[in-house]
């Protein structure tokens, strides 16, 4: 390990830009993401050469192209089934998917929750912005319903998908969310996805400034983001608020209520202190989305939401592999050929 | 019967015969297809040439006693070589009513029944649907055969009555009994499943002493009874010496893919979604855990080949395995494997289409699916086997050119011989071509650059894998740049592509075998050209006919794309060329597009294999 730790003291962010021009529109909130990735690559220990990226098809699967690793743009939503391959082949590998809200939550549907499931050890990034950019506009899964789009001119009639409860949904080790204009917690999170054993959901809010301008803004911009942003940290109180006055606690029939815990003199320790261990926590935080209370909207959860480390697939399967091996030993070719039943022509 | 024995004449004792056809009927919870197994690797211990073939309902247990639920196995051994399971039976094993009348229509006059009468109760002919009042074993509708009435059923539980078993387990033991009747009357052993039987229940010896009970009670109650008044022998076939072993053609494929791999020196990867009739190789496949074999039980048919992709991409050999309906998802994938330029084996065990169509029974209808089911000009290679050991040759075959050439090779088998077996004189190891495989480990390019799509004399692209330090590179499904594999739209880069890609296929014609007539002469008045599994048929049928005096040649073709080089100016040496498939005749569409010559096509749909007899009288037709 240690010429890794070498070599990798050596690379530069520099070193993970591939020479291809990079063609997202101007201000897509691609570029951050490339940018968080190709910032923290430098020092998360795993050798260049082992860095895989694989994608589906839409803007954020042009990703592949802009690494300066190995990658491989593949077709639309089957990058977690191409890179299930790689991985139960390889383990050594350290793998992303990098998708977007059409690629997994629709068209590779499937893929994503028997991947989440079934636990390699691999990262999966969703950029979601949604809408369908690279067709020039349609409503994605994960757009809100009653959205004016180029295929709904009278608007969405569907739901969408809340990302973070179907990732808990398909049993997901590690659910996450971060969002595109708030670099140093991506980074944040792209390390922790990067250092989880097994497979590592990172849902990227994207700004597509072109078909969706603004769908996250009140997260970031100034005079919004205290309010509707709600940052997790391990072991920390629920706070958010202008002035962090406001907490979260969770009643005893399991709802959760909003509180001005400063003026109701409620002790920061007494307010839902986030455990990213704790599921019906999670599953919680993962409601927030469609949570009010007289009228006031529950901040956005950004950050871990949960991450309890499992058997990851790939593991389980040479360790079955061994296991075998060790008993049974290795079969000859011959006798692979010949059987257990043979007769003799003379 | 090829002896032409009719058995309602008084035959004598221990008569031999040169090949005989049993059909095993019955329920399909009445244990046929491995009654049928049991006595046909019996038959091949012994030495005897044979052709099987399972013909199944798709249904795990249909409602009990319909025809709808009928499960037959059919084996056809003998003395001499034997291609073919048989046109029609010498003697039909009737578990009840409605396998008789499923069967009967293709036993030959004078063949044996033996039926078992308590599937003659008036419930049983109800549920077969033979009319009120008709009792066939004894209105005398059979008379043209030997019919031996026996009560296997009583019979079976007046044997296990003290075993302590239930109902519902001594009434599945009857088969053996069956079984044991089959052995007296074709003089076999029955120590060769008593083994089986012990290796099987090993951990239930109540069961395996119930089940060899009832085996010996069978033949005991012929030694006995003397019901039967001809045994029959059928000698060993004079096959070329050597090792032989019995395999059905989805073994074959699995073990083909093994051998392929160590040959390659390669790990094998199987990425697989379930699907009738192809799961046995994934099942096969997955008894190797101890040889490193990796299968992958994928979400679903994409998933399957996609996986699979990932594998190859990383430096595995790497397959997915199909049927139709599968093979029809996969085709996008598919199409990505021959933009990347990765080596892929995707083998196709055809059914019976389209859609979910006939998932237990055979056909040849995928073949243009094969050949040009992806979008965009999306050339690759495709191989057809021509018999359950032929797939072991041809899946190598496949593996060899995936990997040598960097493409996606279609193997296709069907549901008639990847559930068919025959004797195999197996190969050593070492006998077994050796594999070439190359990764770039270092940057090809005159600067020191990376050119992934940069080929060699047989047109062929470097295979890089991730973890090849200083080798990091993209590739993807968007048009590649010429050698660099950038992306590119350019029009002419693009038409310069598709060339190559189709031209590297086309070379393969290079480095495969030249076609050759199989059975007759490179100049005659008739060929019959065939692919895939007719081949036993096909062949059967010409050698008969060219006894007969029939000026008539076979060719058979196992390499579809590309075709033989010489294949154009062999087919211009018969004035005639009659293509039989299963199908509305499809191989008949490529070869009449590429040579234009008028061949007549001869097609069948039935879910079934042709029959020598139908090939013969098409000859007869075609030359007079």
């Amino acid at each position: 390990m240690e010429s890794v730790t070498e070599q990798n003291i050596k690379l530069t962010s520099k070193d993970f830009s591939s020479d291809q021009e990079v063609k997202w529109c101007p201000g897509c909130g691609d570029y951050s993401i490339l940018k968080q990735a190709q910032t923290i690559f430098p020092d998360i220990n795993v050798p260049k050469e082992n860095l895989v990226f694989i994608s589906g098809i839409g803007c954020s699967s042009r990703f592949t192209y802009y690494m300066d690793t190995f990658g491989m743009h593949s077709i639309h939503g089957r990058a977690a089934a191409i890179a299930s391959g790689v991985k139960a082949a390889n383990p050594e590998l350290s793998v992303w998917i990098v998708s977007g809200d059409g690629d997994s939550f629709s068209i590779g549907g499937n893929h994503l929750i028997h991947s989440l499931r079934k636990n390699f050890n691999f990262n999966y990034l969703v950029f979601n912005n949604q809408i369908y950019s690279l067709t020039k506009g349609q409503y994605s899964p994960t757009s809100e319903k009653s959205k004016i789009t180029k295929s709904t001119p009278y608007g969405s009639i569907e739901d969408p998908f809340n990302p973070p409860e179907l990732a808990l949904g398909a049993n997901a080790a590690f659910v996450s969310r971060t969002i595109d204009r708030d670099p140093k917690h991506m980074q944040m999170v792209l390390r922790r996805a990067n250092d989880f054993k097994g497979t590592s959901f990172v849902e990227i809010y994207q700004n597509c400034p072109v078909f969706n301008d603004g769908a996250f803004f009140i997260f970031t911009e100034k005079e919004t983001k205290k309010e509707e942003a709600l940052f997790l940290e391990q072991g920390k109180p629920l706070i958010f608020g202008q002035n962090d006055e406001k907490g979260i606690m969770i009643t005893d029939s399991f709802t959760c209520k909003i509180v001005n815990y400063k003026e109701e003199g409620i002790a920061p320790e007494n307010l839902w202190i986030h455990d990213e261990k704790n599921k019906t926590k999670a599953f919680l935080l993962s409601q927030f989305v469609n949570m009010e209370q007289n009228g006031e909207m529950f901040p956005r959860p950004f950050g871990i939401l949960y991450a309890v480390e499992r058997p990851v697939y790939e593991e389980s399967l040479i360790s079955q592999i061994n296991a075998i091996q060790a008993k049974k030993g290795k079969m000859t070719l011959d006798r692979i050929l010949s059987g257990d039943k043979t007769w003799v022509i003379a | 019967m090829n002896s032409g024995v009719d058995f309602t004449e008084n035959a004598s004792v221990s008569e031999e015969l040169e090949s005989v056809v049993v059909r095993f009927s019955g329920d399909s919870g009445d244990g046929m297809q491995l009654t049928g197994m049991q006595f046909t690797d019996t038959a091949a211990l012994l030495g005897n040439d044979l052709s099987t073939f399972p013909d199944y309902p798709s249904e795990i247990r249909a409602p009990i006693g319909t025809v709808a639920g009928v499960s037959g196995f059919q084996v056809h051994f003998g003395s001499k070589e034997i291609y073919t399971p048989g046109d029609s039976f010498d003697v039909l094993v009737a578990m009840n009513a409605a396998a008789l009348k499923v069967d009967l229509p293709k036993l030959k006059r004078g063949g044996i029944i033996i039926a078992n009468i308590s599937g003659f109760d008036r419930k049983n002919l109800g549920l077969a649907k033979y009319p009120e009042g008709a009792d066939p074993l004894n209105d005398g509708s059979l008379d043209n055969y030997v019919v031996h009435k026996i009560d296997i059923s009583k019979h079976t539980k007046d044997c296990l009555i003290d075993s302590g078993l239930g109902t519902k387990e001594i009434e599945r033991s009857k088969n053996m009994f069956v079984l044991g009747l089959l052995f007296w009357m074709f003089d076999k052993p029955l120590e060769h499943t008593i083994e089986f039987i012990e290796s099987k229940f090993a951990k239930k010896p109540e069961i395996a002493k119930a089940n060899i009970k009832t085996l010996n009670a069978g033949y005991n109650y012929c030694e006995s009874t003397e019901i039967f008044i001809n045994r029959f022998k059928v000698s060993p076939a004079k096959l070329p010496a050597g090792v032989y072993r019995n395999i059905t053609g989805n073994h074959a494929t699995a073990i083909g893919l093994i051998a392929a791999s160590e040959k390659a020196e390669l790990p094998l990867f199987l990425g697989s979604y379930p699907i009738t009739p192809a799961s046995d190789i994934l099942h096969e496949l997955s008894k190797y855990k101890a040889n490193g074999v990796k299968t992958y039980q994928a979400e679903d048919e994409i998933a399957g080949i996609c996986s699979a992709i990932g594998a190859a991409y990383v430096g595995n050999l790497a397959v997915t395995t199909t049927s139709g309906p599968g093979m029809a998802l996969k085709t996008e994938a598919a199409g990505l494997a021959t933009m990347l330029e990765i080596p892929l084996v995707i083998i196709n065990v055809q059914r019976g289409g389209p859609s979910t169509g006939l998932p237990t029974k055979t056909e040849q209808s995928d073949l243009l699916m094969a050949m040009h089911g992806r979008h965009g000009e999306s050339p690759l290679v495709v191989l057809a086997a021509t018999s359950p050991s032929d797939c072991f040759n041809v899946v190598y075959e496949a593996c060899r050119i995936a990997i040598e050439h960097m493409t996606p090779v279609i193997f296709l088998s069907d549901g008639y011989i990847a559930n068919g077996s025959e004797p195999w004189r197996f190969p050593s190891g070492d006998s077994l071509q050796k594999i070439k495989v190359s990764f770039l480990k270092s940057p090809n390019g005159d600067n020191g650059e990376i050119l992934p799509y940069k080929r060699d004399e047989k047109l062929v692209r470097p295979w890089i894998i991730p973890g090849s330090k200083g080798m990091e590179h993209r590739i993807g499904g968007l048009e590649k740049e010429n050698e660099t594999g950038n992306v590119s739209y350019n029009h002419h880069n693009h038409e310069l592509m598709v060339n190559l890609r189709a031209e590297k296929i086309n070379k393969i014609a290079d480095y495969i075998p030249l076609a050759k007539p199989d059975t007759g002469n490179e100049k005659a008045k008739l060929l019959v050209l065939g692919w895939g599994s007719t081949y036993g048929t096909i062949k059967t049928a010409v050698r008969e006919a060219i006894k007969e005096g029939y000026d008539v040649a076979h060719i058979h073709l196992k390499y579809i794309n590309p075709f033989p080089k010489n294949l154009g100016e062999l087919l211009n040496c018969y004035d005639k060329v009659l293509i039989p498939e299963m199908n509305k005749g499809q191989l008949l569409q490529l070869i009449r597009a590429k040579y234009m010559i008028d061949a007549k096509g001869f097609s069948k749909v039935q879910g079934l294999p042709f029959t020598t007899i139908e090939i013969k009288e098409k000859i007869a037709e075609m030359l007079s």
